[in-house]
This record gives structure tokens, sequence and C-alpha cells, in this order.
């Protein structure tokens, strides 16, 4: 019987299936960092438990580190994290990338960029982006503490089975749209919560014409539109994209895996549950005027009548009344970070809008590049100096002010233009309002202090 | 490993919001404590700190059944959120649906989540705002919510309701299946990354 690839990743994992039970998976990659873990260690300790893998554990430090003046700007809390954290990790045995290692980041682009996140594995992490590593054709969602501690134990976790759900994009990207304005579209047509109980394959040509980051980029915000899971297929731009990295396999290892890998798609005539079709060559670069993902617009566009009160609640949160146009809203700050938008070609994107120009005397701006390791590519290339010529702050690797839990956060009313994945009040700091958008767009409102078509820069 | 749940019996709070993200139910800056306690003085803390917040109402102390908008508690992963709502008080949530890693979080930390059709929660929640003493029931082992006169049926995973009545460890019960999960990591193929 003809299957979809996330029937074939599910089934692969299945240790154990019984009547009237959640099926039994095995966890091929654990990743962890210092805020859900804590009480799942905790947990493990107070039973007399250890972690059954740490060979295939690891952790690193992102959520609440300092992006600028080391450990010590860190509040006391968070240091307390931290330390924590690595006191569990030598318990335990489980590799730490710590802050100052060169292989620090955020678990979402630390993974793909040690070779650990392949095709065909099953990775679970307690974040809800984990379903970015879907995006090599693995099987990835965010988990609990809970179930934290339970992967710590045992390695496995008991699922039930979901339903599988296609979005296939055709068309081709116009000049100025990107991953994230595919995402972006598709959340605000379909809400907050359609994809909830399914796994999501995002296929069709304009996704295979896509890199990895954008392929990460689009994963990674499937959980915005309440999806268990995003994957794309792997194919030749994954299998370049994994060879060489430091897990990846070598020499006959590498040829077996990709053999497997390349069995990794939906046959033919397999069913889903639901396929949704995007026309790509339509799209414009979107930006989110509200407090949800979905409440989402065109550049070009204006703040919609609000339909619920979902709406109102969001138009007064944002400041803002239906009918003005998105190109009239002026910001304050801006954000070029987190795991959806803060790989090499992210920022690339970006610095090639900001290149020899200024940022708007009224705008603070900064660029926290994803991981430590892209930091500093991104230096041997000179994009840091772009960057700093043009105003903005370079900082350290880390979550940052996707989440505000470390010391960069917006001040109360301050209005953020966000290369990020959640735009919930208060998410970049109490009172701060965030306008979701992709990289050069985000670029295109640093120089010229307010939402603008970045096509009009280009 | 939470104390079994069979029956959630008292007054209720209405939370009449669709789309109630975990960013609001536990904001950011309290998910550093590293304990699975003491959330509750943060429940929804930055709308509780505009003032005038539905929970602080004094005819809803007390109450143990939270009711709310459709997809409640989405976005993020953290399970400090149904920690929050427990350690507030609450031991059950009503809505019309549920982000999922939310409710999974819920049924590990031992607060009953129940999925009814809006036109129930609806009833439920014009019930609450013309008399907030009245007294609901969730009997998850008839799996029924029921008050004065309604009794609705709900539905809710097996497997998670089993573990809820018996309040089971989990971790205890997939370490029976040992010698299954051993096989399968002897068949595991050799390609596959360790960080070891």
């Amino acid at each position: 019987m003809p299957r979809t690839l996330a029937q074939k990743l599910w089934e692969a994992h299945v240790i154990r299936s019984a009547q009237g039970e959640p099926d039994l998976l095995f966890v091929d990659l654990h990743l962890v960092h210092e805020v859900t873990s804590p009480q799942a260690f905790e947990g493990l300790r107070m039973a007399g438990r250890h972690v059954r893998r740490p060979d295939l554990t690891v952790a690193t430090t992102d959520h609440n580190v300092p992006t600028r003046g080391g450990l010590r700007s860190a509040d006391e809390l968070s240091r307390k994290q931290m330390e924590v954290l690595a006191e569990n990790c030598r318990a335990e045995g489980i590799p730490l990338h710590q802050m100052g290692s060169r292989r620090q980041g955020i678990v979402h682009v630390i993974g793909p960029e040690l070779g650990l996140t392949q095709p065909g594995m099953l990775i679970v992490c307690g974040d809800s982006h984990t379903s970015t590593h879907g995006a090599f054709g693995a099987l990835a969602f965010g988990i609990g503490t809970s179930e934290v501690e339970l992967v710590l134990a045992t390695q496995c976790l008991p699922q039930k089975r979901q339903g599988d759900l296609a979005v296939n994009v055709t068309g081709q990207l116009p000049l100025g749209v990107t991953a994230k304005d595919i995402v972006l579209g598709l959340i605000g047509r379909m809400g907050t919560s359609a994809g909830q109980g399914h796994l999501v394959e995002y296929g069709g040509p304009t996704v295979r014409g896509l890199s990895m980051e954008g392929r990460m980029t689009v994963c990674n915000m499937s959980i915005e539109w309440g999806a268990k899971a995003g994957m794309v297929a792997p194919d030749d731009t994954t299998f370049a994209y994994v060879e060489g990295r430091p897990h990846a396999p070598k020499g006959a290892a590498w040829e077996k895996a990709l053999d497997h890998w390349r069995t990794l798609r939906t046959d033919d005539g397999a069913a889903f549950d639901g396929v949704i079709e995007v026309d790509a060559s339509t799209l414009e670069p979107h930006v989110t005027w509200g407090t949800t993902p979905a409440q989402v617009v065109p550049v070009t566009g204006r703040v919609p009548n609000p339909h619920s009160e979902t709406d109102e609640r969001a138009l007064r949160y944002m400041d803002l009344r239906p009918g003005v146009a998105l190109a009239d809203i002026a910001i304050d700050r801006v954000f070029i970070g987190s795991c959806t938008n803060a790989r090499l070609e992210d920022l690339r994107a970006a610095a090639s809008v900001i290149q020899g120009r200024h940022v708007h005397p009224k705008v603070r701006a900064m660029v926290v590049p994803g991981s430590t390791s892209v930091k500093l590519a991104a230096e041997k290339e000179g994009l840091d100096m772009v960057f700093k010529a043009a105003g903005f702050e370079w900082r350290n690797a880390g979550c940052s002010m996707c989440l505000g839990m470390n010391p960069d956060i917006l001040a109360p009313g301050e209005r953020c233009a966000s290369t990020s994945n959640r735009n919930f009040e208060g998410r970049q700091g109490s009172g701060g309002r965030t306008h979701l958008m992709s990289p050069p767009m985000a670029a295109a409102a640093a120089l010229t202090g307010h939402l603008v078509d970045v096509r009009e820069l280009i | 490993m939470p104390a079994p749940v069979r029956l959630v019996t008292g007054r209720m709070a209405p939370l009449d919001l669709a789309d109630v993200d975990t960013d609001q139910i536990i904001p950011k800056q309290f998910l550093k404590r590293v304990e699975r306690t003491g959330y509750g003085p943060y429940l929804f803390y930055d709308w509780r700190a505009r003032g005038g917040f539905v929970l602080d109402r004094p005819e809803y102390a007390g109450a143990t059944v939270l009711v709310a908008g459709a997809n409640f508690g989405c976005g993020s992963s953290r399970e400090h959120a149904p920690w929050a709502l427990r350690d507030f008080g609450f031991q059950a949530i009503i809505a019309p649906s549920f982000a999922d890693i939310f409710r999974a979080n819920c049924y590990k930390t031992g607060l009953l989540a129940v999925t009814l059709p809006d036109s129930q929660v609806r009833h439920l929640i014009d019930l609450v705002n013309e008399d907030p003493s009245v007294e609901v029931t969730a009997d998850l082992e008839r799996q029924v919510v029921r008050g004065e006169g309604f009794e609705y049926p709900f539905v809710i995973d097996l497997f998670a309701r089993e573990m809820l009545l018996q309040g089971l460890d989990e971790i205890a019960l997939v370490e029976r299946h040992d010698a299954d999960i051993s096989a399968y990591e002897k068949r595991r193929a050799e390609w596959l990354p360790a960080v070891r």
C-alpha cells in the first residue's frame, strides 16, 4: 500500500504497537536546553533513574544566554538555569555546547549544522519549534518537560497516530518574496489551529527549489498553524547540506545512508487527509499586524477590519486602526534572529539590502546570529562589517529577543520588525509590539524606520 | 507522578477568549525556576497586572474549572503553563479545542483538559456569567460534563484517560517494555549519529 513520507517515518520508529494504546516510538536524537529540562532531570534523580542514551542526547544553552557581556550579564536565575544544565549534563554524560563553545547556538540551528539532524530520524526537544528539523525529511516535534523526562529515562515516547496533510507549493517566488512569506501566507489562510493533530508534508516544485535554510524556515513555523510536525522529503539539496558535517555518515556508511534516504518520499497514490495548494507566484512579502501569526497581510495592504474578538483584542494591543496602510506604521526596533531566520543565508539576505545604507536614526536594530558558528562564518565573509557600518548591533548567538528571556527585550509600547516566529502579546517584552516578516523585509524596515515593501529598495 | 483524577466538581471561571497562548498563561520571565511548583502567582501575569482581569474578580475566587475559548494553550511547549494553572487552583479546563502539546502537558500534570463543542462551551460561559456560584462536574470515568439539568458527553484519548484515572507513572509503564526497546536499539541503522 502506498505510504506518505510521514507514515514511513512513523512506522520506522515504532517499537511496539498495541490496540487501544499509543505507539511506542524510538527517539533517535533528543535535544535539550536549559529552560525546559531542569525539572525533568530532577524527576529522574528523585526516582533514582538515569539517562538511558546520553549518546543520543545533546544539550546547549540558548533560551536565556545574554548576547553580549558574557555570562556575567545574565541575571541570577538565568545563570542558575545554565549552571544546573551543565551539572545535569556532567552527571549524566551528555555533551553540552554552552556559552563560549564554537558549537553553541539555538538548538534548532546547531542540530543541522553539526550534521546531527539527518533524513529519516525521529527528533524531539522540549521546544515547540523542533518542527524545524523536519526540513531534512525527519519526524521532529516539540514535547513538554514530563515527556523530556520520559525520553531521558527511556529514549522512547508513546504517541498517538496523527493525520497527514500535504501543502503543495507551485509557481516561482517573485523577487523579494521568501520562504518566510510562503509560510506566513499559508498561516494567514489556514488560521492558528488548522494543523492540529496532523503531520504536514511541504512539497511541490517551489519547496524543491528552496535551500535547506528556506525549508527550515517553513517547517519551523508549522506549529504556528497548530501542526504536530512539518517535513520536506529529502533530495539532493538535503544530501549536499548534510555531507561532510561533523556527525554525518562517512565512506561506505554514507552510501548506505544515501540509499535509504532516497526511499524517504511519499509514494505515488498515497492518500493525505487534505491537500492545500499554494501558488507562490502570486505571493507578496507578508507582515503580521496582530498578535497571532495568522493575523497577517501583504505589506502592500492595510490593517484589516476586525472579524472577531481576537482581532479586536489584537488591534487594541498593537495600537492600530483598521484601514491604516502597513507602510505607514513606524517602528522603533528591528530584530534579525531566531530559529526561524538567523542562519547564514538569512543574514546574507538582510545584509544585501543593507549594504552601503544606514539604519534610520530613530531605530535600534540588532542582529543575533542563530549560532556561534553562523556568527563566525558571517564574520569571515564580512557580513558583521556590513551590519555594523549600517548601525546594527552585532551580537552573540542565542534565542534572544525572539522570546525575551535574556536582557534583549522590547520596552512597553515599542514596536519591532522581527524575523522571529511569534507575535503574541508581550512575547518580545511586556507591552512590546511585534511585526513578523522575512529578513530582507526587517532589514528594509530598519533603513526606512517604518514597515516597507523591500522591493522598493532592491 | 500526578495523583489520580476521577472527577472534578467545582465552580467555573470564564475566560471567553480564543487563541490564548502559553506566553499569556505564564510569561517567559517566570520560566527561570528549576522547580515544578510555585507558578500560581504568575498565571496570566501581564493580563492581571493591567487590572480588572476576569480571574481576579472575587466571584471567581476558588473556581476549579476554567472555561475558555478555542485553541487554548497554543504556542510554546512550556509545561509551566499547566503547572501555573494547577498551582492557581484549576483542576479542569473546558474549551472547544486545545493545542496538541498543551493538552499532552495537561494530562502529565494531572489537569483534566476537556473538549466540548462550541455551543456547549458557550452554554457553560453563559451559565457562569449569570451565576458565578453554579457548579459543574467533569466526570472522567463516565466522560461527561454535567450540571443542573444537562449532561454533555466528551471524547478523550483512552490511554490518556487511563493514565489520569490511575495516576500512573508513564515512565514505569514504558520501562516494562525494556526488552522491546533493547531489541529495537539493536536493529537501528549503523550510520545513525551518536555523540559519544
